[in-house]
Order: structure tokens, then C-alpha cells, then sequence
């Protein structure tokens, strides 16, 4: 089940490693994105932090941290083909693993629900 | 941005709106940034066919005396701008640009000979500091905003698709205007673009500018396409943006924009000075500026933006410059960017490193335009 930000963010949960990436509507709005700038694998996140940049043809994003952990893997294929958070949000076009300091933190985030009503 | 703002339509609003536009508030209207298929899909359509575009939120002024004859007000333009305009020939556009008293740009136009009267074509943001600036230099003449529409069509396609509806348009080189029937209304079109690809800007009465896009779009390969595509088409063009690549604390030749400004304008020429801004315009054309404009490339990849500041090592501490425009460059295959650097600088093989949140980035300086201009002469 996904999770999702007030920035946009989604997290899937697989005991406590959370892979993250952009929405939908998050990528629409930005419009084509050229470019992806991800963390090293090892970087310590915190919650609502700075974790990557999204660089639409238009201009540079921030991407926040949903939860604090440790980067444990990213998506080196955003490096040749951008293009798959335009065309794969949820799939293809994640960002980054991450172990958390504290699964529990997910429950605050919003369900599927609360996102929809958040974007409407 | 203040959610009170109210923002101006265009003409065509509601057409962008059925269209799918994404749209955003610019120069006080609200205007469409892409459509459906993306901008960058708008960028390869005005390379390889054609796009129009809505430039609506322009300033359009005219300027009329009641001769009969356009003269008398070129004449007096050339006080507050420092082209060859009283030679601008009927039928005929040119670049300008209005200056203060310290020579920094106001603004930068086209003006266009009509035969009977002038037409200005100004930056959206300033059109009411223009308005001022020449009610406040110019006498015994109307000066009139038009509330009217203008619609871009860019691209090589745009000779066919206008040819289509107006034939006789096929007759116009870069830089003609003329004005036509169209089903019994009057527009005016000018040869001419800010693309760097042949094309038309017209002029229409408000309620027959969506009839005039449908028409246009029912040719073959004609799209619509929006400002962030203009943005990238006319950076890799390496045409200026004013109050981002210039301003008012910028110079003619800072913002190397020196070819504006004809011999006959230039100490030692017939009509030389005589215009506001005239004495640091004409010492910068002989002696040079201390700064200047110069294009540079970025390696694939990330693509630096307005406000990269410039760096000569990876590891120097003191900015030397900043980028006013960066975007990727579709039609080049790279980012593509302008930089105002120190003009010894610019001219040297000094190493340009842009920072890009904290990683410096090598820059190669390249000729503007970064993709060849294909204007039809």
C-alpha cells in the first residue's frame, strides 16, 4: 500500500526499507524532466529534508526526505532515462531505498484517500 | 506570488484552457507554459514544422500623426532610439531598443513602417513604463495601445500555413509588414519571430484570433506551443530576454547587443548620437564595456539555470559572473546558456565552471546563435 507526502511524494513499505518517488500529479505538473541529481548510497536523510532534485525542461525541484533513514539504494537508471518518472511514476521511475529509523513514522503519513482529497 | 493577483486574459484564454494548457501567471496574464504533448514536444514542432504561439500579452502601440506619412514620427523615434529608422522603408520592421539617460536598456521593441502610421511591438512588463516613456519624448502624434491580439506562427512550415489563408503573405521576406483582409477583417502581419525560425507575428482583432488559431492549426503539422518552449527556442536562438538576460543597469554593448546600433548612429556617422543614452552607448561602441554577453554549453546532464554564478576553477572562491538563461537545448543536443561575465574575461580561454548546488560544472563558450537562424530573405 502507498503512502503519500503533502510534497508529493510516494513510499511503498517493505518491513522497514521504503522505496520513494515522485506522484503522479507531481510529474505532471512538472512537466518533462531531463534530469534526476540523487544521494549517494549511504547518505543519512532526515524527514522533510533535502534528498534529491528533479530538473524539469523548465526548472530545478526539490525532492524531500518523507521519513529519516539511510539511503541504501537509488535508481541508476534515471541517469540514462529521466524520462520514466514522466512515464512511470510509481514504477520504473522511483528514486531511492530507504532503511528507516523508524517504520512506525509511516502511519502519518497519508493513504491513497487523503492524497486524492489533497490534490482535488 | 500573492493569490489576490489578478490575472489578465488573453484573447485566447479560454481556447488554451480547451485545449489542455498548463498554465501560469506571466507579466501580469495568465498564460499558457505547455499544452498536452509537453514543451519539449512544442520545441521539435517549431524546429521541424510549425507552432503558434500566443503573444497577446505584448504591447502593441501605435503611433500616428495624421500625415499620411510615417516621417515625421520615425524621425522622432530616432531621439529615443538609436537605430536607422527615418531609412526604415514602408513595409519594412526593425530591432530597437529605448535607453535611459545612463544608457542602461529600457526595453528592447520592434518598430514597423506602416506607410501611414508606426507600429511598436514591446516587452509585456514594460509596455506602461513604455507608454510614459514616449508620451513623455514624443509630440504631435497619437500614442495608442492597441487592445489587440498577436499570434506567433514559427516554424518552417509557417510560409505555407499562412500562405493558406492570406496568399499574398508568400511575397514577404524577414522583417516585412504588411497589412491584409482576412475574411473581411484587417490584420497585420510582420515576417519576423523570436525563435530563430521563419515565421509571422499577427496582429488581429480580438474576436476573430481563435477563428485565425484554427485556421492556421487546420494545416498540416501546425501545433500550439507555449512560453516555456518560446523560452528554450529563443535561448538557443541567442536572442535576449529583457529584465533577465538585460535590464536597466545594462548597457547596449554589456548586453552585446552592439549590431543594434548602425554606423550612421555611431561617432563619425551622419546622424551619429542625438538619441537619450547616447554618450556611454557610443564611447562602449568604440572603447568596449566591461562586461559582456556571451553564450556558453554544458555538458548532457544537468542543465544550469539563470543565477548559476560562474567560477574560473573548481575551487575559487569569489564569483566572476552569472548565467542570466539556461535551459536544455533539445534542438542542440546540450544545455545551452547565456553569461554576463568581465569582458577580459570573456574573451579569454580562462576556464568558466558553473555551480550547480554546490558541484562546478566546465562550460564551453559557443557562438550565438547556439542553432542556426533560418529566417526567410
Amino acid at each position: 500500500m502507498l503512502k503519500y507526502t503533502e510534497d508529493h511524494e510516494w513510499i511503498s513499505l517493505d518491513g522497514d526499507i521504503a522505496t520513494v518517488g515522485i506522484t503522479d500529479h507531481a510529474q505532471d505538473a512538472l512537466g518533462d524532466i531531463v534530469f534526476v541529481e540523487l544521494p549517494d548510497v549511504g547518505t543519512a536523510v532526515t524527514a522533510g529534508g533535502d534528498m534529491a532534485t528533479v530538473e524539469s525542461f523548465k526548472a530545478a525541484s526539490s525532492v524531500y526526505a518523507p521519513l529519516s533513514g539511510e539511503i541504501i539504494e537509488i535508481n541508476d537508471s534515471l541517469s540514462d532515462d529521466p524520462a520514466q518518472v514522466n512515464s512511470e511514476p510509481l514504477g520504473a521511475g522511483w528514486f531511492v531505498k530507504i532503511k528507516l529509523d523508524d517504520p512506525s513514522a509511516a502511519d502519518a503519513l497519508m493513504d491513497e484517500g487523503a492524497y486524492k482529497a489533497l490534490i482535488s | 506570488m500573492s493569490e489576490q493577483t489578478v490575472l489578465a486574459k488573453t484573447p485566447l484564454h479560454a481556447f488554451h484552457l480547451s485545449e489542455g494548457a498548463k498554465m501560469s501567471g506571466f507579466a501580469g496574464y495568465d498564460m499558457p507554459l505547455s499544452y498536452e504533448q509537453g514543451a519539449i514536444a512544442e520545441h521539435h514542432l517549431c524546429r521541424t514544422s510549425a507552432a503558434i504561439f500566443d503573444v497577446s500579452h505584448m504591447g502593441q502601440i501605435e503611433l500616428c500623426d495624421g500625415t499620411g506619412s510615417a516621417k515625421a514620427i520615425l524621425a522622432q523615434l530616432e531621439t529615443i532610439i538609436p537605430a536607422n529608422l527615418i531609412d526604415l522603408k514602408a513595409g519594412r520592421q526593425r530591432y530597437g531598443l529605448f535607453l535611459n539617460e545612463n544608457g542602461g536598456i529600457l526595453d528592447d521593441l520592434m518598430v514597423a513602417n506602416y506607410g501611414t502610421h508606426v507600429r511598436l511591438v514591446v516587452n509585456a512588463a514594460c509596455v506602461e513604463q513604455d507608454m510614459a516613456w514616449i508620451s513623455g519624448h514624443l509630440t504631435e502624434m497619437s500614442i495608442t495601445r492597441l487592445h489587440r491580439a498577436l499570434i506567433a506562427l514559427q516554424g518552417p512550415a509557417a510560409g505555407a500555413a499562412f500562405a493558406a489563408l492570406i496568399p499574398a503573405s508568400a511575397k514577404m521576406n524577414f522583417m516585412d509588414a504588411s497589412s491584409f483582409n482576412w475574411n473581411g477583417v484587417e490584420i497585420e502581419a510582420t515576417r519576423s519571430g523570436y525563435t530563430g525560425e521563419d515565421g509571422f507575428e499577427i496582429s488581429c482583432p480580438d474576436a476573430v484570433a481563435e477563428d485565425l488559431v484554427k485556421a492556421l492549426s487546420a494545416h498540416d503539422n501546425v501545433g500550439f506551443a507555449g512560453l516555456i518552449a518560446r523560452d528554450s527556442l529563443r535561448l538557443e536562438a541567442g536572442l535576449c530576454l529583457y529584465g533577465q538576460d538585460m535590464d536597466s543597469s545594462t548597457s547596449i554593448v554589456a548586453a552585446s547587443l552592439g549590431w543594434a546600433v548602425p554606423k550612421i548612429r555611431r561617432t563619425g556617422g551622419a546622424r551619429m548620437g542625438g538619441f537619450i543614452g547616447a554618450d556611454r552607448t557610443l564611447a562602449e561602441c568604440d572603447a568596449g564595456a566591461e562586461f559582456c554577453r556571451i553564450g556558453a554549453v554544458a555538458p548532457k546532464g544537468v542543465p544550469p539555470r539563470a543565477g548559476t554564478e560562474i567560477f574560473t576553477s573548481e575551487k575559487a572562491d569569489t564569483a566572476i559572473g552569472r548565467i542570466s538563461s539556461g535551459m536544455p537545448g533539445p534542438s542542440v543536443g546540450q544545455p545551452v546558456t547565456m553569461l554576463t561575465l568581465p569582458h577580459d574575461i570573456a574573451v579569454s580561454d580562462t576556464p568558466l565552471f558553473a555551480d550547480v548546488r554546490g558541484k562546478r560544472i566546465l562550460l564551453s563558450r559557443a557562438d550565438m546563435p547556439f542553432f542556426p537562424h533560418r529566417f526567410h530573405r
